[in-house]
């Protein structure tokens, strides 16, 4: 089993005649034949897609035609940042279920502006800036490197995109593998938060430990960390790893992410590492050792 | 980025907000002529740097019983004098850090009566997804500190997005901050342009702190601090003018004009990155194994050859940097692609520092490969442990 994606999910490209978009869209072919099914171009509906190695898609001119004409169930949006957000407006008026948004640099405004329609709609959204879902042998959606994957039993979710690939990286090299990867971003308005992808993983039997990567900023991670002691009370618990990046950033200076900011006295790495310790999260002190804390917790 | 405090309250002005009169002055010559152009006869003058607590703050060529850097004037020949004191000066407040900020602008503005101060900001609220006022009768001081010790004087609003500030939010802001009278009238009006700023502006953060009630029951704006979310400066021109570079690190303003996510510490190992929690991870590991990262440098996922040579030359030429830890995990980012912008940088501006260079993920091998035929002394490492410790232990030999 897995979560969000499996071999089944088929994907639109919004966003797929640019050069980042052609590029991830190749490599998710490769992936173990992920079932990209088209491209949305407004201007180039009708044509065909052509990637480096011969691969074609059709291209449609709207999300609701491709969804109407491919049965697709999911979008992943690589529209640069000034545009990201009607992109992603397009995807939830269309009803696709599943969106995830790489781009990075979207304005905050606009964000809020997404929000609220998402809010009321059927659709879940992964991101933006982040670098989308990854289960193993099946489905790839995003820029993450599916050459450092296993299939197995860790369920990874972070904040961060290098740092689900260390986590991604080290279970693999401990012989654990994944079941799914998810990143969800480092945005400070998002789509899905730690706390959705906790519970999927929670539910999902293949899934028989959990890595949790955060940062400073904000307090998702804290969040997280009520809700598995809650759940935990009603024995729904699953062994966990985890990891803050930022514990030396500065107060009120920006680290990359947007959302990555301390900043009225909230947010700071110190809070995050307690709040995850005291849900009984194991946290590493370096991001290397992700996998071999992992292994220690799972050892008991 | 940020603006200075007289620019806040211009725009702030034409939105409809309140503010007191005043100029913005660069040189003690203008004092005069700015004081004579305010109604008087009471009078601020206000050092203008992109810090806060700026009241409270002591300019270090001055004794320690000199006034700080915002003071009030009770005759223009004061403000004169003020002026002469504090323009050229360096002012250390709790947020300047010991080294101070040299004052290069001064603001004087009308004084005013005030009866009561208040907190109000706007901000994102990112647990709900939405602009929010953050508000409190507890003006004039250390928000975080009212924050921390009486959490319950601090009331935050949410603004429903499609709706906009209605009367009832009004009322609720209204109420938290007990205005009654003309103030509250004058809210009805204030609060829903301070939100229309806000997001026609794209704002990260707009916080007046005071907030004040006069003498004469009306409110005004007395101190505005503001700064907008960079990832939208592309479609503010007018916001664009307003930045001041002299009040910026030299390297970041650079690294900006890349479009690179860099921000100067005072360690000494330099780091580039790619990938914002990678590069913050990358710095933990560095303090965790003894040493101070000496920048944090994200060069982000779509950059090429050319990014990353600015990124790299950026961080060779900062004089504290003793050696250089490139760390990268590609996904977006090709290993190759850093390979041969890290080269080219190299072959342009020399390496007189240690460098080591961990590459793992999209076109690894590809990138080992030019790294390895570059001919340049390069230290590779297998993970992150591994060139973190390999790092500290070339600057420590």
């Amino acid at each position: 089993m897995s979560i969000l994606v499996n071999k089944d999910t088929k994907v639109l490209v919004q966003g797929l005649t640019g050069k980042t978009g052609t590029f991830h869209t190749e490599q998710a072919l490769a992936y173990y034949g992920t079932q990209m099914v088209g491209g949305i171009h407004p201007k180039k509906g009708g044509e065909t897609w052509t990637g480096s190695k011969g691969e074609s898609l059709p291209i449609f001119a709207t999300v609701a035609e491709a969804k109407e004409a491919t049965g697709a169930d999911a979008s992943v949006i690589y529209v640069p940042p000034a545009g990201a957000a009607d992109a992603i407006i397009e995807a939830i008026d269309a009803e696709i279920p599943f969106i995830t948004c790489i781009t990075e640099g979207i304005p905050v405004m606009d964000m809020v502006r997404v929000k609220a329609r998402l809010d009321r709609s059927k659709s879940r959204l992964l991101g933006p800036n982040c670098p989308g879902v990854l289960t193993p042998e099946e489905c790839k959606i995003g820029i993450m490197p599916g050459s450092i994957f296993r299939k197995g039993s860790v369920g990874i979710v972070s904040r961060s995109g290098t740092l689900t690939y260390e986590a991604v990286f080290q279970t693999s090299n401990e012989g654990l593998g994944q079941t799914t990867a998810v990143g969800i971003g480092g945005d400070p308005v998002k789509g899905t938060e730690f706390i959705d992808i906790l519970e999927m993983f929670l539910a999902d039997d293949a899934t028989q430990s959990i890595i949790m990567i955060g940062e400073i900023g904000g307090s998702a991670e804290e969040d997280a960390a009520q809700f598995l002691i809650d759940e935990a009370k009603k024995g729904r618990k699953k062994p966990m790893a985890g990891f803050i990046a930022g514990r030396t950033a500065p107060k009120g200076r920006t680290m990359g992410h947007a959302g990555a900011v301390v900043s009225g006295g909230k947010g700071d790495a110190e809070s995050k590492i307690a709040a995850m310790e005291a849900a009984g999260i194991k946290v590493s002190p370096s991001p290397a050792r992700l996998g071999t804390t992992l292994v220690e917790v799972l050892k008991g | 980025m940020n603006i200075h405090e007289y620019q806040a309250k211009a725009l702030l002005k034409g939105f409809g907000a309140p503010v007191a009169e005043g100029v913005a002055i660069l040189k003690v010559e203008e004092a005069e002529a700015a004081a004579k152009s305010l109604p008087g006869p009471l009078y601020v003058v206000k050092s203008q740097i992109h810090a806060g607590g700026r009241g409270k703050g002591k300019f270090k060529e001055l004794g320690p019983d000199a006034k700080g850097g915002v003071r009030l004037a009770k005759s223009i020949e004061e403000v004169v004098s003020h002026a002469r004191d504090m323009l050229g000066n360096t002012l250390v407040t709790a947020q300047t850090g010991d080294a101070g900020k040299q004052v290069n602008r001064l603001y004087i503005e009308d004084g005013a009566d005030i009866d009561r101060e208040l907190y109000c900001s706007l901000l994102v609220d990112r647990s709900v997804g939405q602009v929010a006022f953050v508000v409190s009768t507890e003006g004039g001081m250390d928000i975080e500190a009212v924050a921390h010790d009486t959490p319950e004087k601090i009331h935050t609003i949410a603004i429903e997005p499609e709706a906009g500030v209605t009367d009832a939010d009004v009322a609720a802001i209204s109420k938290a901050l007990e205005l009654s009278g003309a103030a509250a009238d004058d809210a009805k009006a204030l609060f829903p342009a301070l939100y229309k700023a806000f997001v026609e502006k794209d704002m990260a953060l707009l916080e007046v702190n005071p907030l004040i009630v006069m003498k004469d029951g009306h409110l005004r704006v007395l101190d505005a601090k503001m700064s907008f979310d960079g990832n939208a400066l592309f479609r503010h021109g007018d916001v664009r003018a307003l930045r001041d570079e002299t009040e910026e690190d030299a390297k970041e303003i650079e690294a900006s004009k890349w479009d690179l996510a860099y921000v100067a510490l005072d360690g000494n190992i330099g780091c580039m990155v790619n990938g914002a929690g990678l590069a913050m991870a990358t710095m933990d590991i560095i303090k965790l194994y003894g040493k101070e990262p000496a920048n944090f440098c994200d060069v982000g996922g779509g950059a090429g050859k050319e990014k990353v040579a600015a990124a790299f030359k950026i961080i060779t030429a900062d004089p504290k940097v003793e050696g250089i830890l490139v760390n990268i995990f590609g996904g977006i980012m090709k290993c190759d692609v850093i390979a041969e912008g890290v080269v080219a940088a190299v072959q342009e501006v020399g390496l007189k520092v240690p460098l080591v260079v961990r590459l793992e993920g999209t076109n690894v091998e590809l990138g080992k490969k030019i790294l390895n035929e570059s001919g340049l002394a390069i230290t590779a490492a297998d993970d992150l442990d591994d060139a973190a410790k390999k790092i500290v232990a070339a600057i420590n030999a």
